[in-house]
């Protein structure tokens, strides 16, 4: 497609070519479209982005931890015996980790049917999946709670841990307190979201506090966003932290 | 205009546009205070961060009475003089030309000239202000807690930060860090809203490339923090568990005063890394805008389009990328692998190309202009100058062998404030004069502003120049005093005399500019609404300055780029962006040949 040079002036009516919507062609017509780049709300774009500029924390938080491992000289205690939990007088390693993922990864299942229904306008169905996906959030956090207060009674401390490397407790503590701090706010989140749909806040067209504008319920898909976001995340960590 | 506005456009959600919803305060506190308008928010932004940089200037000085005068004024101690260097590096970095240029400039230049009523979030804006108060709030109590404030030098490395002896150890560096993820938590907010706003929210017309290089250059300069402050997120929360926790992350074993310290296995360098990942993006934080903003001046004072266009936007978007892939070349002497400096040192020469591109282009720019030298047109011109000094000093630190030698001297110290302190500055005083009349309705005084200028570049060459020599010298920097050192001559102490009158001078040449300010708020020449005869949006609005919603009735419609002057055949010598082609004016042949400059 030849450019005019970006000096020549024309009409905006004919400087949008009807959009060729494959590949790379679709990628340019995006990008030099008048007015906007992508066709989604602005709360959505800007939860993209935001999401991009955690990734970026979060990947500081995990290539520290990486480098930390590989630089303290003490040995790194095992996983397998850290994290494991006595059922029945045998040990099994990651049971209540693995609990705590699928506990996890099924929330993002029930927030994506929220979404859904949110769509659909069928309000009571939206609600309830948004309370569950909270539910499913918290317990999350509280199997979470659960972890670290055995773990403190077995003497792990951000300073020292019976084990090894005292560097373990310190990025233990503080990656996964920054991940659940993530959940404990998107339950928050969740529970107002479920509050205002079950009220029909946003069939008004009022704007407020998470509400957007014009009965969309385009927001229920941004708060998902964030979600499965913290959700992945924990795969991320589940497999560098208690895989490796 | 109106038959444009009303034409369908194909996108599901166009109708979002046009109902933006305003929400219009009725009480003074609600206009003035907790404002969401980004224009009222960027002059609180900038206020403070003018108010703040005066702070930093006043440290400046009395770190220059020390090393000019040594010994002869006794309230400077060795640790209050490490707490100035510190405060000024991080207030000048940070609080002062990141949130003038992106929370001041921006928000009051990208709603403007993307042709939007407002930023796309505008309570989070507000939001933005009131973090980044406190952020400055919190820094600033750090002068006032036992210790002091923080004297770890700006770039806070450990373990000396937070070991016992460095001054401000036990409080300041505690406050420092706080105040620091505040501000970032602030800035999310605010760049959030400048990158969808930009992204999303422009006029009927206006295809990024189309877009004022000034909204570019912020722009990119957004995303770069976006992404760039993370890192000194997650090294600031880990500094603060190694000082309260007692958590050994950046802490390797070490003696103190012959005790063996609490904490042991941790690794300085990664606290380096980290710092630097947001440290080297952070340059071109600063610089970006300012090279965005510096070009748009150009073209506007010098009647000609800007040189380049496409590669400039291309060079910001290239200079963004790499920006994160040089960072360790701020390490060479940290104690990393050589390789690492090698493959760094590479970057960092290639990012000189883009760099490069954009200088030509500038002087390009001028090449055959009808230049006015106009005020901000003077500190544009003098941003070229101190950037290209900047710019080639660095050239010696990027190459490892050059720079190990040199990185514990004044050469680094006149390198960074030649091109991202001198340079930067210069431009945000270009970009005032500049917006001024816009923001206030009147024009600053030319006297004055001349005054202000030939002070400051000359000044700043007096003050900074001399350090190059000084480096060569191996005079090495952040020290209070010189001592014994006998392999320093003499002549560096007449040197330093010299610079320290040089930095007096030049701190008082800006009352001048403050004066300017205040007298012209009241009495100086109405400007009109468009005084620089500029294509631009912002300068296109119904309202001088702007009201509420920026624009009338309509929204502007964008039919051509930004630097459409000196255009042969038309009546006057510039066509703005919204000036539909069927209405631009065709010039008479006489009117053409009498056409002389413009009155001011």
């Amino acid at each position: 497609m030849a450019r005019p040079h970006p000096g020549h002036p024309t009409s905006p009516e004919k400087s949008a070519p009807p959009a060729p919507r494959e590949g790379m062609a679709s990628l340019v017509s995006d990008w030099s479209s008048e007015r906007r780049v992508f066709d989604v709300p602005w709360g959505k774009a800007m939860m993209w982005i935001f999401i991009l500029s955690d990734v970026f924390i979060f990947s500081c938080l995990l290539v520290g931890y990486m480098v930390l491992r590989m630089a303290t000289v003490e040995p790194w205690p095992d996983a397998n015996e850290v994290f494991a939990l006595h059922v029945g007088g045998q040990s099994i390693p990651l049971l209540l980790i693995a609990i705590m993922t699928l506990i996890l990864i099924t929330s993002s299942g029930t927030m994506a049917l929220a979404v859904k229904y949110g769509y659909a306008k069928e309000r009571g169905r939206a609600t309830l999946l948004l309370l569950l996906t909270a539910l499913l959030g918290a317990t999350f956090v509280g199997m979470q709670a659960f972890e670290w207060t055995m773990l403190i009674g077995e003497g792990v401390r951000p300073w020292v841990n019976p084990w090894g490397a005292a560097q373990f407790g310190a990025v233990f503590f503080l990656i996964t307190g920054f991940h659940g701090t993530h959940v404990t706010i998107g339950v928050i989140f969740l529970v107002i979201m479920a509050v205002k749909v079950g009220r029909g806040s946003l069939e008004g067209s009022r704007a407020g506090f998470l509400t957007g504008r014009k009965g969309s319920y385009g927001m229920i898909e941004s708060l998902g966003l964030y979600w499965h976001f913290v959700d992945l995340v924990w795969v991320f960590i589940f497999a560098v932290f208690y895989l490796w | 205009m109106a038959e444009h506005g009303q034409r369908s456009v194909p996108h599901a959600q166009a109708d979002e546009f046009d109902d933006v919803e305003l929400v219009h305060p009725k009480s003074f506190l609600g206009k003035y205070v907790w404002s969401q308008d980004a224009k009222v928010i960027a002059i609180q932004y900038g206020v403070t961060a003018i108010a703040i940089g005066v702070v930093a200037v006043v440290l400046s000085i009395l770190m220059r009475l020390q090393l000019g005068f040594p010994n002869t004024f006794t309230l400077i101690d060795p640790s209050s003089y490490l707490q100035y260097v510190t405060m000024h590096g991080m207030i000048m970095v940070v609080y002062v030309l990141t949130a003038l240029f992106l929370g001041g400039f921006g928000n009051y230049l990208i709603p403007l000239m993307c042709g939007a009523r407002d930023m796309a979030f505008p309570y989070l804006n507000m939001l933005s202000f009131w973090f980044y108060l406190a952020a400055v709030i919190i820094l600033m109590a750090s002068f006032f807690v036992p210790g002091g404030a923080t004297g770890a030098g700006w770039t806070l490395y450990p373990p000396q930060a937070i070991s016992p002896g460095t001054p401000g150890v036990d409080g300041g560096i505690v406050l420092m860090f706080v105040s620091l993820c505040v501000f970032i938590a602030g800035f999310t907010m605010g760049g959030l809203n400048y990158v969808v706003t930009v992204l999303q929210a422009r006029t009927r017309g206006m295809t990024l490339m189309r877009l004022p290089l000034t909204v570019w250059g912020i722009f990119m300069a957004t995303v770069l923090a976006l992404l760039a402050f993370p890192a000194l997120l997650v090294a600031s929360l880990m500094m603060l568990c190694d000082l309260l926790l007692g958590t050994s992350y950046f802490l390797p074993e070490m003696l103190n005063l012959g005790e063996p310290s609490s904490h042991a296995g941790g690794t300085p360098l990664l606290y380096q890394h980290l710092f630097w990942f947001f440290g080297h993006p952070e340059v071109y934080i600063v610089a970006l805008p300012a090279f965005g903003i510096v070009s748009d001046i150009l073209a506007t004072h010098a009647r000609k389009n800007i040189f380049g266009y496409r590669m400039m936007v291309w060079a910001i978007i290239l200079i963004g990328v790499l920006s994160f892939a040089v960072w360790a070349h701020h390490m060479f002497i940290s104690g990393m692998n050589p390789y690492f400096g090698f493959l760094f040192a590479t970057t960092t020469l290639i990012i000189a190309v883009p760099t490069a591109i954009k200088v030509y282009n500038w002087v390009l720019t001028l090449w055959r202009g009808n230049i006015r030298l106009t005020v901000p047109m003077l500190f544009a011109i003098g941003f070229i100058f101190t950037f290209v000094n900047g710019g080639l000093s660095g050239l010696f630190l990027g190459n490892v062998t050059v720079d190990v030698p040199l990185a514990g001297t004044y050469f680094v110290v006149g390198h960074f404030h030649m091109v991202m302190a001198v340079a930067p500055v210069l431009v945000l005083f270009g970009a005032i004069y500049h917006w001024y009349p816009k923001i206030t309705g009147r024009l600053l005084d030319d006297t004055l502003g001349k005054i202000h200028f030939w002070v400051t570049f000359l000044g700043a060459y007096a003050i900074f120049y001399p350090m190059h020599f000084m480096g060569f010298a191996g005079v090495p920097r952040r020290y209070y005093g010189f001592g014994l050192t006998t392999y320093i001559p003499d002549s560096i102490q007449t040197l330093n005399a010299f610079m320290s009158v040089a930095a007096i001078i030049v701190a008082l040449a800006q009352l001048v500019f403050f004066y300017n300010l205040v007298r012209s708020y009241f009495r100086g020449r109405e400007a009109g609404p468009n005084p620089w005869h500029a294509t631009t949006l912002e300068w296109q609005t119904e309202h001088t300055p702007p009201r509420h919603g920026n624009f009338g009735a309509e929204l502007p419609v964008v039919y051509r780029w930004a630097y459409d002057y000196g255009v042969p055949g038309i009546k006057d010598d510039f066509i703005p962006q919204n000036l539909p082609p069927d209405q631009v004016e065709k010039s008479e042949p006489l009117a053409q040949m009498s056409r002389g400059r413009l009155s001011l």
